[in-house]
């Protein structure tokens, strides 16, 4: 009865969709407040119905009714209750539901916020209501998640055992946050093009109100990319943390395009400036979201996160995304040479250093997604099939964002409209110095000698000095008295904590990327019990494996004791397990994962080798030097970002638009 | 009862995760460690072709093994790097290493992003040029609007200013 529930919930959301749609349309059209106001109560009510949808879905997988097709489907009695609460989003259908579920929401919230201008807030509330109805419809014609079976089996077939992990239960939540909330962006962009304001005061308003959006998105997105690459380091068991896989590439897109317009917003926010180029990117954002979405639920590229594929949906979701990016460029090729921002500016300027900033953000976009779609392509014109792995993201994306990321520390200390560059070089010659030091020690001291990983030490420390750096000269430190810079820093605007520390959050990241990518070593060796095996400093023994039974899985598991190689230092004990999921006869492994300081020893448990009479398991050992700071960079990143938002200046006017949803 | 499935479930789980893997023999790496840090650097090139996106050095695939096996056979033959990648694109065709061969019908996929970057700073320099850096003078109708924000409007310093200079601008001129 819930379930019919649910999908009378799902159709109500589409129809109040359309509504809002229509509504405000007209009311925009008729300039009547009274048919805005009911496209926003259309809003609201969309929200509130695809929220009971979504809880109708949830319902059917806590009490596992299998009589419900995607239950049967993703589900299973067995499973803990997390993954049946995951398992919701876990699946094609599901996953469309609560991306349908956060584009209304953000939708309902777009439509609560005071301070928009009539028109554009009309315009916005219409055009956001057009892509739910269109994703909606996506739902209820051909994805509907509350479609019944007749008879239900008396079991499900459970949810990818890979799938079935802390870290990816919240990881599509956060990641679909970050894809749908730059939908507010591509929304206020077509308002804006469709509003067509050339006063120059026009832009600076409509930056901060787009601010937040790009912010936020970008927020979730750097977190749902980061637990994804997490899961991918310890689940899959492969010791590394990102392939450039194309679905991982998908995510990164518009994680880029979403960094680019952050940037660029400040611009048009603080100067009105680089109007036209802000709302491109505003487009771009969405449009490189959903083709995200249609590139991973399509089928077309192969990888291993490429899970729920169906060729057929796929088509939708191009036309989808065929058409609303093809419509929403067509306009702003259209309207685009209107738009009139103002604000002059130098070359050498804070404007100009976030134009370069822009220059090599989107051009490690294009990189991306030239890597992404060049073999499908290629394959497609002329028939030659080629792979397009690390090594060219290497070659290619990698000096681009070098570049870009020597020029960065710069950008901050230059002032608007027309900066001082000399001054600004010389305010960072003490962090250059000591970035030069950091880079001459790693190579003269880590062995074996590595050139362009020492450089990429150096690179690291450049971007966490040229941060710390960025607060000293904010707060005049050692030139103003300390109660002057105390006083300073206690009045420090949280945007800019915020801008340092996601910069700061990058330059960490940097250093163990670079670390770990240089410098990890790995071996593999089948061991009986009592063996050893040693990569690193590390060496670890295999001391008991035993067969452990799981709620819904059988595993081998096995006892491994790591101790540093040279004997100085605790030994720790870890387990690792193979599993093995009768439901779907698949295989995972748990990889024994020891955190020695910001290093990890990871520690995976192989196949059987051996003779009965004297069995061994292959057990491969990967020591990781500074992964943790993969990890812990972009979630600086992401709090600076989270402190950004909480600016005074862009709660100022926006009202109950900052109060975001979850 | 529980017992009893675990007593069950053991062999056919060692036979389900030792089936799986028919090609289950341990890598045996190459005695001259010059020579298998050359197969290592070449495992991470080559793509396992059975499986997805994943290259031969961290894909548990039977094949991967395989493909593992023949390149080290071939390092320790004495082949160059070279040569073993030339042999594995005669075997499996370009798709079988994750670097993209370089040829007319890549110069796009190689070369477009640093074009792109080119093109974008030129247009960007040329345009700095031909604009005047200097701000426009102010039209009357602005002046006098700007006379009227002065007249209303208390301006308070902005906070904001990162640069000493300006915060000491707007200190002197703005806030008197």
């Amino acid at each position: 009865m819930i379930v019919e529930f649910g999908a009378f919930a799902l159709a109500l959301a589409l129809a109040l969709s359309v509504l809002q749609t229509v509504l405000s349309a007209a009311g925009r059209a008729r300039r009547s407040p009274v048919l805005a106001g009911a496209a926003e109560g259309a809003a609201i009510g969309a929200a509130a119905a695809t929220a009971l949808a979504f809880a109708a879905l949830i319902y059917a997988f806590v009490i596992s009714d299998f009589s419900v097709s995607n239950v049967a489907a993703n589900s299973h009695t067995d499973k803990p209750m997390l993954y049946k609460v995951a398992g919701a989003w876990g699946s094609h259908e599901g996953s469309l539901l609560l991306w349908c579920l956060v584009l209304t929401v953000f939708g309902a919230v777009l439509a609560r916020a005071r301070g928009l201008p009539f028109g554009l807030k009309a315009s916005a509330v219409a055009t956001q209501g057009a892509l739910g109805s269109l994703f909606l419809a996506f739902a209820v014609f051909t994805s509907s998640p509350f479609v019944r079976l007749d008879p239900a089996p008396f079991q499900g077939a459970s949810l990818n055992p890979l799938l079935q992990d802390p870290a990816l239960a919240v990881h599509p939540p956060l990641l679909y946050a970050g894809y749908v909330g730059f939908s507010v962006c591509f929304s206020l962009a077509v308002a804006a093009l469709i509003e067509g304001r050339a006063q120059t005061a026009f832009w600076p308003a409509w930056g901060r109100w787009v601010r937040p959006w790009a912010l936020a998105s970008w927020a979730f997105l750097t977190v749902g990319i980061t637990l994804g690459s997490f899961w991918a380091y310890y689940e899959l068991g492969w010791g590394g943390w990102w392939f450039w896989d194309p679905v991982e590439n998908a995510s990164f897109m518009p994680w880029l395009a979403g960094a680019a317009l952050l940037h660029s917003a400040v611009v048009t926010e603080r100067r009105g400036a680089l109007a036209g180029w802000t709302v491109f990117l505003a487009l771009l954002a969405f449009s490189f979201s959903m083709l995200g979405a249609f590139l991973v639920r399509s089928g077309v590229l192969t990888s291993v996160h490429a899970f729920a594929v169906d060729p057929q949906r796929g088509m939708m979701l191009l036309a989808i995304l065929g058409l609303t990016a093809g419509a929403a460029f067509a306009l702003f090729a259209w309207r685009a040479p209107q738009l009139k921002g103002g604000g002059m500016f130098a070359p050498i300027s804070r404007e100009g250093a976030l134009v370069l900033n822009n220059l090599f953000l989107t051009a490690a976009a294009a990189t991306v997604l030239l890597g992404t779609l060049y073999p499908l392509i290629l394959e497609a014109a002329s028939g030659a099939t080629i792979s397009v792995g690390p090594p060219y993201f290497a070659a290619t994306f990698v000096p681009l964002m070098t570049v870009a990321f020597l020029i960065l520390p710069a950008g901050p200390l230059l002032a608007w409209k027309r900066g001082d560059l000399p001054g600004a070089m010389q305010r960072l010659a003490v962090a250059a110095g000591l970035a030069l030091v950091c880079a001459l020690a790693a190579y003269a001291l880590w062995s074996p000698k590595k050139a362009l990983a020492a450089a990429g030490i150096g690179l690291g420390a450049w971007l966490i000095l040229g941060a710390l750096v960025e607060v000293a000269e904010r707060t005049r430190l050692f030139r103003a008295s300390t109660a002057e810079t105390l006083r300073r820093l206690k009045r420090l605007p949280l945007g800019a904590w915020g801008m340092s520390l996601a910069h700061l959050g990058l330059g960490v990241f940097i250093l163990g990327a670079v670390v770990e990518t240089g410098f990890k070593a790995e071996a593999a060796r089948a061991l009986t019990l009592g063996q050893s095996v040693s990569a690193g400093p590390w060496t670890v023994t295999l001391d008991q494996v035993r067969v452990v039974e799981g709620p819904n899985y059988l595993a081998e598991q096995g006892r491994l004791t790591v101790r540093p190689s040279n004997d100085r230092g605790r030994a720790k004990t870890v387990t690792a397990e193979r599993r093995f999921f009768p439901a779907g006869g698949q295989t995972t492994t748990e990889v024994g994962l020891d955190f020695r300081g910001l290093d990890d020893v990871y520690v995976v448990m192989g196949e059987r080798a051996g003779t009965p009479e004297a069995p061994a398991w292959v057990v491969r050992l990967y020591w990781n030097p500074w992964a943790r700071l993969i990890f812990l960079g972009p979630m600086i990143m992401a709090f600076g970002g989270l402190l950004s938002l909480l600016d005074r200046r862009l709660r100022l006017g926006v009202g109950a638009r900052r109060r975001r949803p979850a | 009862m529980r017992r009893l499935k675990i007593l069950l479930a053991a062999p056919v789980l060692a036979l389900m995760l030792t089936a799986a893997e028919p090609a289950a023999a341990p890598d045996r790496p190459l005695s001259d460690p010059a020579q298998e840090a050359r197969a290592q650097a070449l495992f991470k090139d080559v793509r396992c072709v059975v499986c997805q996106h994943e290259a031969i050095a961290d894909s548990p695939a039977g094949v991967a093994g395989d493909m593992r096996r023949l390149i080290r056979e071939q390092i320790a033959a004495g082949a160059s790097d070279q040569a073993v990648r030339q042999d594995l694109v005669r075997r499996f065709g370009d798709y079988v290493l994750f670097t993209p061969p370089v040829r007319a019908g890549t110069w796009l996929l190689w070369f477009g992003p640093f074009v792109l970057v080119l093109l974008a700073g030129g247009t960007l320099i040329l345009r700095a040029r031909r604009r005047p850096t200097e701000v426009a003078p102010l039209s009357p109708e602005e002046e006098r609007r700007l006379d009227e924000v002065l007249a209303n409007e208390t301006l308070r310093r902005d906070l904001d200013a990162t640069s000493p200079h300006d915060g000491r601008l707007s200190g002197s001129t703005i806030e008197r």
